[in-house]
């Protein structure tokens, strides 16, 4: 096995047991980077001088005995996420040149942790969409079908740990953007509950519903990058004051006695039958192993897609208002006045989805439309929390497919907004009522394509799904398939 | 039609946005397509539903009013198209 391939927990024992050096480690994944990258696109920006530099400083590190899970183990991070002195984009034409004074809360904690950063991965531009196919830099490549997209809109995250260029990353899941890109490329990918981990340094999109989580190539790597991440931080006032387990204690191969619901609806709403036929098995797998299963009831799950495309967008279009062309970013030149200005460099700064949903959202918020819009979805909220508060009574964790189809091909929904909106229609509930939820492998269509098991917990409740999640992983084979790049 | 290119004109004003003609002509398809979506929503009674604005009901965060150190004025300035003299200067606003 190359190193490029391990995770973190297995290099870490090498590195613990000195069979290895960080710097050893991280070049062969610039290496591996150099070889692939060509093909999947998964960068926005590499940042190799300063990865080999981090990984000497860690190796000094675990040298004098200090070694902590992620030292010197190289990493990718969302380009959504402020990394001081290195550009940050959020896969947008009006940030393109915006290089961060500071780092984020998450940046800070794995700096400290003596993580080696590789570098800032694509993205749908402002993190809205469902395939990068909205980044203002191209898209990136699903590594097991080139032609497909790695999912959306953290996809170049999970195509990097997918595509071995990386050993975990970093993503962010506004309605399923760490799920969805994490089951279309055959990873594991978890949003942690709401308030969990501190947003402080996260590009806002819609600030109810945001949240940052990992990408990993196992359950356990998910474990210890959540055990680096989590936790109250004062900068982002949204952060929740709970003390942090240490998250490896909750991987434990064992489920008997669990009670597991599967939600009613879900066989409803128009899921591809071997994306149905996979999640089937993979839940007969969990009954065999000692789980119950018990059927639960989410009754509005219908409308949260609705509910989603009317909140997301108005907190998107409060909090797009900032890229004025003033305190940074693009500006557009040639402009006669204030306000020519600020609507030519927002005009030729945005690209089309993001000019969709801040419109949408200016109407939703707009006079005499506030009530129908954005109150009405408010109270639709509720009832879609109060599901899953009534499902929860009946059940540790919930079992359901991450997204409704395997990856679809790339250029194939661009046309036609809605659809491309309906990609998140089993992961949007999760967000809408601050829920953990995690995505695996669970099996993989006809083509090859991997399709993804989602398990749902109660609020900061992260430990019952890594259980969930690590049982099932070390009694079945799905995680160990690669693409062949 | 729930947005009319009026609408849209309008909305794109408040937004700080413009559009061209077959630009605009597309949003306003799309918006209308996507707005008819959300009736959806008016299948469900909610008069009697409290809005959920945040998924954690939390209000008012307080701390000590201390002063911290914060970026020094050249950094904050360093990413902005155009500065002068320490600030940010934009195009003419009054006549």
């Amino acid at each position: 096995m190359k190193l490029y391939e391990m995770t973190a927990h297995q290099l870490h024992d090498l590195l613990a047991r000195r069979e290895v050096t960080s710097r050893e480690i991280t070049e062969s994944v610039l290496k591996r980077i150099e070889d692939v990258e060509g093909r999947i696109h998964a960068f926005l920006t590499l940042t190799p001088e300063m990865a080999l530099e981090q990984a000497s400083a860690a190796d000094a590190r675990i040298q004098k005995g200090d070694q902590e899970a992620l030292t010197g183990i190289p990493l990718a991070i969302k380009d959504v996420i402020c990394t001081r002195g290195v550009r940050t984009t959020c896969g947008s034409h009006i940030l393109d040149n915006f290089i961060p004074p500071y780092d984020a809360t998450v940046t800070e904690k794995l700096r400290a942790a003596g993580a080696v950063f590789v570098g800032k991965t694509n993205m749908d531009e402002f993190a809205m969409g469902s395939s990068t196919e909205n980044s203002y830099f191209g898209p990136s490549r699903n590594p097991w079908s080139l032609e497909r997209i790695p999912g959306g809109s953290s996809g170049g995250s999970a195509a990097a740990v997918a595509a071995d260029e990386c050993i975990v990353s970093l993503g962010s899941d506004t309605g399923g953007s760490i799920r969805q890109p994490a089951a279309c490329c055959g990873v594991v990918g978890m949003k942690p509950t709401y308030g969990r981990v501190s947003r402080y340094g996260l590009v806002a999109f819609a600030s109810s519903l945001d949240q940052i989580g990992p990408f990993s190539r196992d359950v356990r790597d998910t474990a210890l990058v959540l055990n680096v991440i989590a936790g109250h931080e004062p900068r982002d006032s949204t952060s929740v004051d709970l003390p942090v387990p240490d998250y490896t204690h909750a991987l434990v191969d064992d489920v008997r006695g669990m009670v597991l619901g599967v939600p009613r609806e879900t066989s409803a709403e128009g899921i591809d039958p071997q994306v149905a036929q996979s999640v089937e098995e993979a839940i007969a797998v969990l009954k065999k192993m000692g789980a119950r299963i018990v059927e639960v009831s989410l009754p509005h799950s219908s409308y949260a897609l609705a509910v989603y495309y009317i909140i997301a967008p108005c907190e998107a279009s409060s909090n797009l208002a900032r890229y004025d062309g003033v305190k940074y970013g693009f500006r557009a030149g040639g402009t006669q006045d204030l306000l020519d200005m600020y609507q030519e460099t927002r005009w030729q700064g945005f690209g089309a989805e993001v000019k969709r949903r801040i419109m949408l959202g200016t109407y939703a918020l707009s006079a005499g439309y506030y009530d129908a819009y954005y109150l009405k979805a408010s109270r639709v909220r509720t009832l879609i929390r109060r599901d899953f508060e009534a499902a929860f009574e009946k059940c540790e964790a919930i079992l359901l497919p991450t997204a409704p189809t395997p990856a679809f091909k790339i250029g194939e929904k661009v046309d036609d907004p809605l659809q491309m909106y309906l990609s998140d229609i089993l992961t949007i509930p999760c967000n809408l009522a601050g829920l953990p939820g995690l995505s695996l492998p669970c099996g993989f269509s006809q083509e090859g394509l991997p399709i993804g098991l989602q398990i749902l917990g109660n609020l900061f409740q992260e430990e019952k799904i890594l259980r969930v999640a690590y049982a099932f992983e070390k009694n079945t084979e799905h995680h160990r398939r690669k693409p062949g790049l | 039609m729930k947005i009319t290119k009026q609408e849209v004109d309008h909305v794109a004003l408040l937004a700080r946005l413009k559009f061209g003609e077959t630009e605009k002509e597309r949003f306003t398809t799309q918006l209308n397509t996507i707005l008819e979506y959300m009736d959806k929503l008016k299948e469900l009674d909610t008069t009697q539903v409290e809005p959920t604005f945040h998924a954690l009901a939390r209000t008012n965060v307080l701390r000590e009013d201390q002063v911290l150190s914060s970026n020094p004025q050249d950094l904050s300035l360093s990413n902005a198209p155009d500065v002068d003299r320490g600030f940010f200067r934009v195009p003419k606003i009054i006549e």
